[in-house]
C-alpha cells in the first residue's frame, strides 16, 4: 500500500525511481528520500524493536532526534545502527531493522576517512534560515565563513514556509569566494578556543564515487567567532502505550507530507501544546489526512489557526488529554482513548501526531560552557549566560536562542498527565533505552533527585538519541515528580560527540603502517636480508636475535653471547640517542646535569655518565665523548632520547641562560656498528691499518677519528658487555656499507652478528642496569650500586647537580632501599621469572598480606653464569648477598639466592682484551 | 583543544606543546643550604589555582622554545604576560 502523494514533496526527485533492501525485500523510493521516508511511503509502519521489551516501534521523527529508527547498514562498507530519518536512499543500498543494538562489521574497512583542517573568521553551524542569514552577514566584511549544515542541501527546514526569499539567499551565499559551504556535515563538538570538529558525509549516498574520495571527512575547525544556528528539535507528548508505530511527532509528520510527498497516516488524532502542532494539523489536513480529532493541552489556542482548522472541519479540544493507545494485529496504532471534559472516547486512527513544544539545539552552546535556563514562554530551555572565554565569543541565534514566531502563543510546559503504576509500565520516556516512568518514579523512590543521578540510575537519554526528543520531556516529568520547578531541576550535561563518530574516522590516515612512525636503521635492509626476527624498542625496528637455520632464540643467544665471551660479535648500534652539545660552557652544564665530573675530560676521552631529576632518582644514563674543545657528544639509552633533550634544553634555557650551550639531536646522522668480544681489536686492526689499536695508543674510553675500510669512522673504545669492544660510528648514509666491511674484516675470526637479546644477556651478567627496565623512577645510583658514578670532587667541593639536595634527604640514604642485586635459583635450573615477586623464602602465600620484599627486573638464562640469572631490587639488598627468598609468579615460587649483580668478570679485567 | 600563542611561531594548536608547570619557581641558588622542608617545598609543593594561573609552556613541536603564559584554569582564557 503506497502512501506517496501523487505529487508535492520538493526534496525527492520523481524521475529518478530508486529501490533499496530492507531485509532483503525491495521497497520503492525516489532519488532525495530518507530511509525514514521511502519506509512511511512504503506503509512499512514497524521499523524496529524495543531493545528489551522487543515491543514494535515506528518512525517519530525526522532527524537527529529520532529515537527508533536505526538499521544496520549492510552494502558498501557497511554501518552499525545509522538513524533511517539521516540515511539517504540510493541505488544497491541494503539495510536491516534493528531491534536496539546495531553490529560492528568484522570484514576489513578499506574505504578511505581524512582529516582536514581550517581556520575561519566565523563559523555557522546549521544551515537553515538564521544560520544562511548569519552567513550571509559575517562574511559581508571579506572574512572566512565556513557554513556546516547537516542536511543535504541549505535552507533548514523552513524552506517552503519562507519561500524564494530563502532560495535567493541560499544561492547568493553559494557564489561568495570567502564561504566555504560543507552540507551533510554535522558539528560533533564545540571545544576551547574556538574549535569545532565536524563530521563531513561524502560519499555514502554516491555509491559510484572513485575510491580515492574519501567516504568521510573530519574537519578541524578554528575560528574567531562560532554561530550556532541548530533550531530545535520537536519534543513528544508522553501517555500510556506512547510508544506504537504510528505514533508521530506532529511536525516530523507535517514535513513528511510537505518535502517527501508522502502520508504518514489517514485518519489521525493530533495532539498538541503549542500553535506549530497546530499548523502541523493544518498541513496534514490539506494533504488528504482525516483529521478526527484535534487536542490542545492550553486552555485557548489563537482564533486564526482554530478557524482555519474549522474550515476543514476540525474543532480543537482544548484541555484535551490521550489517555492511551491500543495496537492493531500488525503491532502498529489501531485506536487512540482521549479524554476530555471528563470523559474517555476511543478513535479509530492509523496516526497519532504529537508535539509537545521544541527543545532549541543549545548542545554546542553548552558544550563550549554556556549555561541555559528554563523559559516559560519558549517551554523549554534556552541559552543563558555565555562561555566564559570572552575572546572566543559563540553566539546562538534562531530556533536554537528559543526565537517564537510573532503570531504564535506561548507554548504549554505540559509533560505527563495522572498515570497509575500500572500504565507507568507503558509510559516510555526513552524508547530506545526501553525505559519508562515507572522506572523514573523507582529512581525517585530511590532516593535520588539529582537529574544527573536519575539518568544514570534510569538510563533515560543515554541512547544514541541522547535525549535530544525525550530528554527535556523527562526532565519536566522529574519536575512534576519531585513537585519542583522545571528550572530548578535543570539539564543533564551536553557532552561531545552530538552525534555518533566511528573509530575509522578518528583514526583517518592513521592506519597499518602509519598508525605510528616507525623507525628503522641505515643497516636495516642487511638484517632485513638476513631474515632475523625484529624487537619493538620505541618507535625503533631492532635484530632481536640473529638464529641459524633451524635455532630457537634460546640457541641464538646462547651462541651469540658464547662467541662474544670468547671471539667476537657485531651488533647495530645506530639506535642510541645521540646529542652533540656546542659551546664555550658545556663542560661547566654537564657538570650540572649529570652526577660525575665532566669539565676535566679531555678531547678524545669519553666518561660514562648518570643523569638524575630534580629528586635524584635515575632518569638516564649514557656516555660522554669529548670532540673537540667547545664540542661533545652525548649518547643516551634508545628509548629515551628525545625526552633527554628536552630535558638538556630546559636546563639551558630556563635556569642557566647565561651559559653559552646549543644542542642538536643527530641520532638519524650516524650508523654505529658494535664490535665486542676479546678478538675485536683484530678485526679492528684488519679494518684500520693506519689505525693504532694497541691498548697504550687507544685505551678503554677514549675515541679516535679513523679510516675504516674506506670510510671516514668515528671510533669509540667502550663497552656494553665488559669485553674488550668498539663502537664504530660512520655517517649515516655509509652505514651498510659499514656493516659488510665489519662482516667481511670479522670473517676470518668467526665474526658473529647478536641481537639485543644478547646484549641484555651479556649487560646483565655485568651487572650493568638499563635505565626503565632495571628502574622505575624511585631507583637512586646509590640503589643501583653507582654511587661511584656521582663525583667525589663535586661532592667534596659541595658543588651542585641535579638531584644532588634530593640523595641527602633521609628517605635517600635510608639502609633499607631497595637496592640492585643478583639472583640465582638454589637448584641451578629454575627459570626465574621478570616481574616477579620477592618474598621470604617459605612464605605462606595464603596469609595475605604477604610481605613483598621487591622484585625481579631482568632475568635471563646465562650461559656464562652457568645456570638462569637475574637482576632485582631487594629491600636492604647490598646486605643479604647468601640469603635464599621466594621469586614467586602467578603464585608459583622458585627458591632463589640473592648474590653480587656483577657475576661475571668483577674485576673488569676483560675490557682490555 | 586548545590555540596557545607561541611568541615566536604565533598561535598554534595544543598538541604542539609541552606543558611545564607554574612559572617563577627558580631553581634554588644554593640547593645545599636548604633543609628537607624546604627542598621538598620547591620539588614538589605547586599552587592548583582555580583561576588565574601563570604557567611555563615549551612549543616542543615548533621553534622549542620556552615561554610563560597566563592561563584561566576554569575558562581557559589565555593571556601572554606583560
Amino acid at each position: 500500500m503506497s502512501r506517496r502523494l501523487p505529487h508535492g514533496g520538493d526534496l525527492v526527485d520523481r524521475d529518478r525511481p530508486v529501490t533499496v533492501l530492507v531485509d532483503g525485500d525491495p521497497v520503492a523510493a525516489y532519488a532525495g528520500d530518507t530511509l525514514a521516508s521511502a519506509l512511511l511511503a512504503a506503509g512499512r509502519r514497524q521499523v524496529a524493536a524495543g531493545t528489551y521489551t522487543g515491543r514494535p516501534r515506528g518512525v517519530v521523527g525526522l532527524g537527529a532526534e529520532e529515537p527508533n529508527a536505526f538499521v544496520q547498514v549492510v552494502s558498501g562498507p557497511g554501518e552499525p545502527m545509522v538513524r533511517a530519518t539521516e540515511l539517504e536512499v540510493h541505488d544497491g543500498l541494503a539495510v536491516q531493522r534493528l531491534a536496539g543494538r546495531g553490529r560492528l562489521p568484522l570484514g576489513e574497512d578499506d574505504t578511505r576517512y581524512d582529516h582536514r583542517w581550517t581556520h575561519a573568521e566565523v563559523l555557522v553551524v546549521g544551515g537553515g534560515a538564521a544560520g544562511v542569514d548569519a552567513a550571509l552577514e559575517a562574511a559581508r566584511d571579506g572574512g572566512r565563513v565556513v557554513l556546516a549544515d547537516d542536511q543535504v542541501s541549505l535552507g533548514g527546514w523552513s524552506v517552503g514556509a519562507l519561500g524564494p526569499d530563502l532560495d535567493e539567499q541560499v544561492a547568493r551565499l553559494e557564489t561568495l569566494p570567502n564561504v566555504r559551504v560543507l552540507p551533510r556535515t554535522t558539528v560533533v563538538g564545540l571545544y576551547d578556543h574556538g574549535q569545532a570538529v565536524a563530521v563531513e558525509r561524502r560519499t555514502d549516498h554516491r555509491p559510484d564515487a572513485p575510491a580515492h574520495v574519501a567516504r568521510r571527512r573530519l574537519w578541524h575547525v578554528r575560528a574567531a567567532e562560532v554561530v550556532v544556528a541548530t533550531g530545535a528539535h520537536e519534543r513528544p507528548l508522553v501517555f500510556p502505550d506512547n510508544d506504537r508505530p504510528g505514533v508521530v511527532l506532529a511536525g516530523a509528520a507535517a514535513q513528511y507530507v510537505r518535502r517527501f510527498g508522502v502520508l504518514p497516516g489517514e485518519r489521525a488524532v493530533v495532539w498538541t501544546a503549542h500553535d506549530g502542532g497546530l499548523r502541523a494539523a493544518l498541513d496534514l489536513a490539506a494533504a488528504g489526512v482525516e483529521l478526527v480529532a484535534v487536542l490542545d493541552v492550553r486552555d485557548e489556542v489563537a482564533p486564526g489557526l482554530a478557524a482555519e482548522l474549522a474550515t476543514h472541519g476540525v474543532t480543537v479540544r482544548t484541555g484535551a488529554e490521550v489517555r492511551g493507545t491500543d495496537a492493531g494485529p500488525d503491532g502498529a496504532l489501531a485506536r487512540v482513548h482521549v479524554r476530555h471534559d471528563g470523559t474517555i472516547v476511543t478513535h479509530d486512527v492509523d496516526l497519532l501526531a504529537v508535539s509537545g513544544g521544541l527543545n532549541p539545539a543549545v548542545m554546542l552552546f553548552s558544550q563550549a560552557g554556556g549555561r541555559t535556563r528554563w523559559s516559560d514562554d519558549v517551554a523549554g530551555f534556552v541559552p543563558d549566560v555565555p562561555p566564559p572565554d570572552a575572546a572566543h565569543p559563540v553566539r546562538v541565534v534562531g530556533a536554537a536562542a528559543g526565537g517564537l514566531r510573532d503570531d504564535e502563543l506561548p507554548p504549554a510546559a505540559w509533560f505527563v498527565g495522572d498515570v497509575d503504576s500500572q500504565e507507568a509500565e507503558r509510559v516510555f520516556l526513552d524508547p530506545q533505552r526501553d525505559a519508562t516512568l515507572a522506572d523514573l518514579r523507582r529512581a525517585h523512590g530511590a532516593g535520588l533527585t539529582s537529574v544527573e543521578h536519575v539518568k544514570r540510575y534510569t538510563t533515560i537519554g543515554t541512547a544514541a538519541d541522547q535525549g535530544r526528543g525525550f530528554g527535556v520531556l523527562t526532565v519536566g516529568v522529574l519536575a512534576q515528580v519531585l513537585a519542583r520547578p522545571v528550572g530548578e531541576v535543570g539539564t543533564t550535561t551536553y557532552r561531545p560527540p552530538y552525534a555518533p563518530v566511528s573509530f575509522a574516522l578518528l583514526a583517518g590516515r592513521d592506519r597499518d603502517a602509519l598508525s605510528d612512525p616507525v623507525r628503522v636503521t641505515a643497516i636495516h635492509d642487511r638484517h632485513v636480508a638476513d631474515g632475523v626476527p625484529f624487537e619493538d624498542v620505541g618507535q625503533w625496528r631492532r635484530p632481536w636475535y640473529v638464529p641459524h637455520q633451524g635455532e630457537d632464540l634460546a640457541a641464538s643467544v646462547r651462541r651469540e653471547c658464547a662467541a662474544v665471551r670468547t671471539g667476537v660479535g657485531m651488533m647495530d648500534a645506530s639506535t642510541l640517542g645521540k646529542i652533540v652539545c656546542r659551546g664555550a660552557d658545556v663542560g661547566r652544564f654537564l657538570d650540572r646535569v649529570y652526577t660525575g665530573l665532566f669539565s676535566t675530560l679531555k678531547v678524545g676521552s669519553i666518561r660514562y655518565g648518570v643523569m638524575c631529576g630534580p629528586d635524584g632518582m635515575v632518569v638516564d644514563d649514557g656516555t660522554v665523548a669529548r670532540i673537540g674543545e667547545d664540542e661533545w657528544l652525548v649518547t643516551t639509552t634508545t628509548g629515551n632520547a628525545a625526552a633527554v633533550l628536552d630535558s638538556l634544553e630546559e636546563w639551558a634555557m630556563t635556569e642557566w641562560p647565561e651559559l653559552d650551550v646549543a644542542f642538536t639531536s643527530v641520532t638519524d646522522q650516524w650508523a654505529v656498528v658494535a664490535v665486542a668480544g676479546p678478538r675485536s681489536r683484530d678485526v679492528l686492526a684488519a679494518l684500520a691499518p693506519d689505525l693504532d689499536v694497541s691498548n697504550e695508543a687507544f685505551g678503554f674510553m677514549q675515541w679516535r677519528d679513523a679510516v675504516v675500510g674506506t670510510l671516514p669512522a668515528r671510533v669509540m673504545r667502550i663497552s656494553f658487555s665488559g669485553e674488550l669492544a668498539y663502537e664504530i660510528d660512520v655517517p649515516a648514509w655509509y652505514g651498510a656499507a659499514l656493516w659488510d666491511a665489519v662482516r667481511r674484516a670479522g670473517e676470518p675470526f668467526g665474526i658473529t652478528a647478536y641481537g639485543t637479546e644478547t646484549m641484555h644477556v651479556l649487560r646483565a651478567e655485568k651487572g650493568f642496569p638499563i635505565v626503565g627496565q632495571d628502574t622505575d623512577g624511585t631507583v637512586t645510583p646509590g640503589d643501583l650500586g653507582m654511587g661511584w658514578a656521582i663525583s667525589p670532587r663535586k661532592v667534596r667541593e659541595g658543588a651542585d647537580f641535579v638531584g644532588a639536595r634530593s640523595l641527602q634527604r633521609a628517605d635517600a640514604v635510608r639502609p633499607d632501599r631497595r637496592q640492585l642485586v643478583g639472583l640465582v635459583p638454589t637448584d641451578g635450573s629454575s627459570a626465574i621469572v621478570e616481574g616477579a615477586q620477592l618474598v621470604a623464602a617459605g612464605a605462606d602465600l595464603t596469609d595475605l598480606p604477604v610481605p613483598m620484599l621487591g622484585h625481579v627486573t631482568s632475568a635471563y638464562d646465562s650461559v656464562t653464569v652457568g645456570s638462569p640469572f637475574a637482576l632485582a631490587l631487594l629491600e636492604s639488598g647490598r646486605t643479604r648477598h647468601g640469603e635464599e627468598l621466594d621469586a614467586v609468579d602467578s603464585l608459583v615460587p622458585v627458591r632463589v639466592r640473592v648474590v653480587d649483580p656483577v657475576p661475571y668478570d668483577p674485576e673488569g679485567a676483560r675490557r682490555d682484551g | 583543544m586548545m590555540s596557545l600563542p607561541c611568541p615566536h611561531c604565533g598561535p598554534r594548536d595544543e598538541t604542539e606543546f609541552g606543558y611545564g608547570g607554574q612559572a617563577g619557581v627558580a631553581y634554588p641558588a644554593r640547593p645545599g643550604d636548604l633543609d628537607d622542608r624546604a627542598w621538598a617545598e620547591y620539588l614538589f609543593v605547586r599552587d592548583n589555582p582555580r583561576g588565574w594561573s601563570t604557567e611555563r609552556w615549551v612549543h616542543r613541536a615548533g621553534c622549542r622554545q620556552w615561554f610563560v603564559l597566563r592561563r584561566h584554569t576554569v575558562t581557559h582564557e589565555i593571556e601572554s604576560p606583560a
